[in-house]
């Protein structure tokens, strides 16, 4: 099903292309959405039009009469940005056929949305539109928590984090829940690609990308994104903080081609997933004496269980 | 006038053909009851090639309609069918329809909200989205059905209207009985709806857009008021419309029509199927000797007040039929418009409503006869007994 790219990624070819997202959007400095933006549409091959779920990429990047984006792009609701682009796609099928748009158009359809609007509220548009077979990529930019309205926690929130709605308090020690795993449930979808990247890793974003603009039907990358605000984090560590995310195996880089899996990095030594937890504010809590501190060894074991999973997995050639 | 055919079709699939003649590039629908057919025979239509339409057959009616808006705004023309819970799941997305100016047409069928669970015909779901910035034309019957589809989209894609269109029949009563209906040839239909010619559309790659912008307090105001002229606009081009479509086929729509109104004492408004009902029932109380009158209003939005107030301004009482309710106001959604419509009439009637036909159940002729005598009545004596009742309540 999917089609082997053509030109090779180099940033010499990368140099030359022109940015898609223009500077002066209003995101937070040190917020990895438009980072991951960037990234993505430089990937890109082909002309782009994307849509884009309500939250923090959208509000700050389209305030009328103003718009960063210098692609077709179009926001509709929240729980949607799958929908409206199967639409898009689906008009693009359709007037190409009828010979009303030239036969030679060759686009491609990118749906952003964060962790809410994809692993929640979303779920089921994203979905359908996996199931009905749309070619196109859908990028969710996961930080973790509902950062736009005021980081509440999502079933993407880690194990202890504290949120607004998942508060530490003196007898809850945050978020009680492992996040969800997405990648997962849109690989049981049986589509041509799924991926799992990190922007600081840009090389094996944007190849991933590449891979699934190429692919001949969905594709879905879940991509770690830094939120300072919620992550309690310094902005200036916006990449650095993704590292050891990375490195302790919490956030596995991983594609899925065709049903096969593939671990596209693997870390030459695992750092212990506390490496990743000190520099977020939102897990102080945790490294304080009991009883919260247990969720640390919860979360290490939880950690090293998917990874080997994971590992299991890919030996196995499935 | 090119020579149509006559057939034997219920609503739906007056709809379905109209539907297969406008050949929409994108039709994004999940089937609900009672408007099922209509997708089922569109299906089908796809299916055999007789449309180049790509049918999205999307998991929820909120994804219809966000697909619908999708595709609209990417560049094509794009239709949906919906009844109750579903057209109230996308009760968001009408919204941004109407807020983003694209012209997607869709058959709403008309049929109860839950609870308690109904599948059958009322309007609480269209009155429902009475705000949202759709327009709304209701049908009376199949004919009717069919004749707004093909009328929609010149309304819809008028530049100075660009607004979403509703074109609504009652479930069952129209969109599962069969009905005699006159259809237009394909290519005059064809013809008669015309190309698409797109405005802004995603699609076009060299001029990108931003579609769904964040619209703060310094725009939002005049982006809701352009959707006003727009909703202005449209009574014009419902006119134009229906004049064009007058040409073609003999059959001549306003924002309402009226029956033996001109000189009536009492009168009755109501929409869609209803008004056949009491159009019998008018026609025997006037060989009674009782100067009754009806008005159909066939354009919900935009509310034709001035041209109702116009119409009904000399009527001692008027009866206003509601087929839903709008709980805790004192009367239903059509009354309070009419009665608004009427109260700066140098001349106005009593208006009276009443609430029937709720979750599917028939307005029987008896009914009907009952209910104009009952205006009558009040006509004679000058006392209203109940300015909102429910007609058809078991004690």
């Amino acid at each position: 099903m999917t089609t082997a790219t053509t030109t090779p990624l180099s940033l010499k070819e990368l140099s030359k292309k022109p940015e898609q997202l223009a500077g002066g959007h209003r995101l937070c400095a040190g917020c990895m959405h438009s980072v991951i933006v960037r990234q993505v549409l430089m990937a890109a091959e082909q002309p782009v039009l994307a849509s884009c779920a309500t939250g923090c990429l959208e509000v700050a990047t389209s305030i009328h009469p103003y718009s960063a984006w210098r692609i077709p792009w179009i926001h509709s609701a929240f729980e949607n940005a799958a929908a409206t682009a199967s639409g898009m796609e689906a008009m693009f099928v359709s007037l190409k056929k009828q010979g009303k748009l030239p036969a030679d158009a060759d686009y491609r359809f990118i749906a952003f949305g964060g962790d809410g609007g994809t692993y929640d509220i979303g779920l089921q548009s994203l979905s359908g539109a996996l199931e009905r077979g749309h070619r196109m990529l859908y990028v969710c930019c996961d930080n973790g928590a509902y950062m736009n309205t005021g980081i509440q926690r999502s079933s993407a929130t880690p194990l202890g984090a504290s949120t607004t709605t998942s508060p530490a308090g003196k007898v809850l020690p945050g978020k009680l829940q492992w996040r969800k795993d997405l990648a997962r449930i849109v690989a049981a979808h049986n589509i041509p690609y799924v991926a799992q990247a990190s922007p600081h890793n840009w090389l094996d974003l944007m190849k991933k990308v590449r891979k699934a603009l190429a692919a001949d039907g969905p594709s879905f990358i879940n991509v770690l994104s830094t939120c300072h605000r919620g992550w309690r984090s310094k902005p200036s560590q916006a990449v650095a903080i993704l590292r050891p995310a990375v490195d302790s195996c919490y956030w596995p880089l991983f594609e899925i081609e065709d049903g096969k899996l593939t671990i596209t990095y693997k870390p030459k030594a695992k750092v212990p997933v506390t490496e990743w937890l000190k520099l977020q504010g939102r897990f102080a809590h945790l490294f304080k004496p009991a009883p919260n501190e247990a969720m640390l060894t919860a979360f290490q074991e939880r950690v090293d269980f998917e990874w080997e999973r994971l590992l299991r997995q890919e030996s196995c050639g499935l | 006038m090119p020579k149509g055919k006559v057939a034997g079709l219920t609503g739906n699939e007056a709809m379905a053909e109209a539907m297969r003649q406008i050949a929409p590039d994108v039709v994004a629908a999940y089937p609900i009851t009672p408007s099922t057919q209509v997708v089922e025979n569109f299906s089908q239509f796809v299916a055999d090639g007789k449309v180049p339409t790509n049918f999205v057959t999307t998991e929820s009616e909120h994804s219809a309609m966000s697909a619908c808006i999708g595709a609209a705004a990417a560049g094509g023309r794009v239709m949906t069918a919906t009844s109750s819970a579903g057209l109230a799941l996308m009760w968001e997305m009408l919204y941004v329809a109407s807020g983003l100016r694209l012209p997607i047409v869709m058959a709403t069928v008309n049929r109860a909200l839950s609870a308690p669970l109904n599948i059958h015909g009322d309007h609480s779901d269209s009155m429902g989205a009475r705000d949202s910035g759709w327009i709304q034309l209701y049908g009376e019957n199949a004919q009717e059905a069919y004749d707004n589809a093909l009328m929609a989209f010149g309304i819809a894609e008028d530049p100075a209207v660009r607004l979403p269109v509703m074109c609504c029949y009652d479930g069952f009563t129209i969109s599962h009985a069969i009905e005699r209906v006159e259809l237009l040839a394909d290519d005059a239909a064809k013809k008669f709806v015309g190309a698409y010619k797109p405005l802004l559309p995603m699609l076009d790659i060299k001029h990108p857009v931003t579609y769904g912008a964040v619209d703060l307090q310094d725009y939002y105001t005049e982006h809701k008021r352009q959707q006003v002229e727009g909703m202005a606009g449209a009574r014009g081009a419902i006119l134009r419309e229906a004049e064009r479509y007058a040409k073609l086929t003999g059959r001549s729509y306003g924002h309402f029509a009226t029956h033996r109104l001109e000189d009536a004492e009492v009168g009755v408004l109501s929409l869609s199927s209803s008004a056949g009902t009491m159009r019998e029932v008018i026609d025997e109380l006037r060989e009674q000797g009782i100067r009754a009158g009806g008005l159909k209003l066939r354009v919900f939005r935009p509310f034709p007040a001035a041209e109702l107030a116009a119409a009904l301004g000399h009527l001692k009482v008027l009866a206003v039929l509601d087929r839903a309710d709008s709980f805790g106001a004192f009367g239903g959604p059509v009354f309070h418009e009419v009665r608004s419509a009427l109260y700066d009439a140098p001349q106005r009637p009593r208006v009276v409503n009443y609430i029937y036909g709720l979750g599917g159940r028939d307005l029987s002729l008896e009914e009907g006869r009952q209910l104009l005598r009952r205006v009558k009545t009040i006509a004679d004596t000058g006392k209203v007994d109940s300015q909102y009742d429910y007609l058809q309540v078991r004690a």
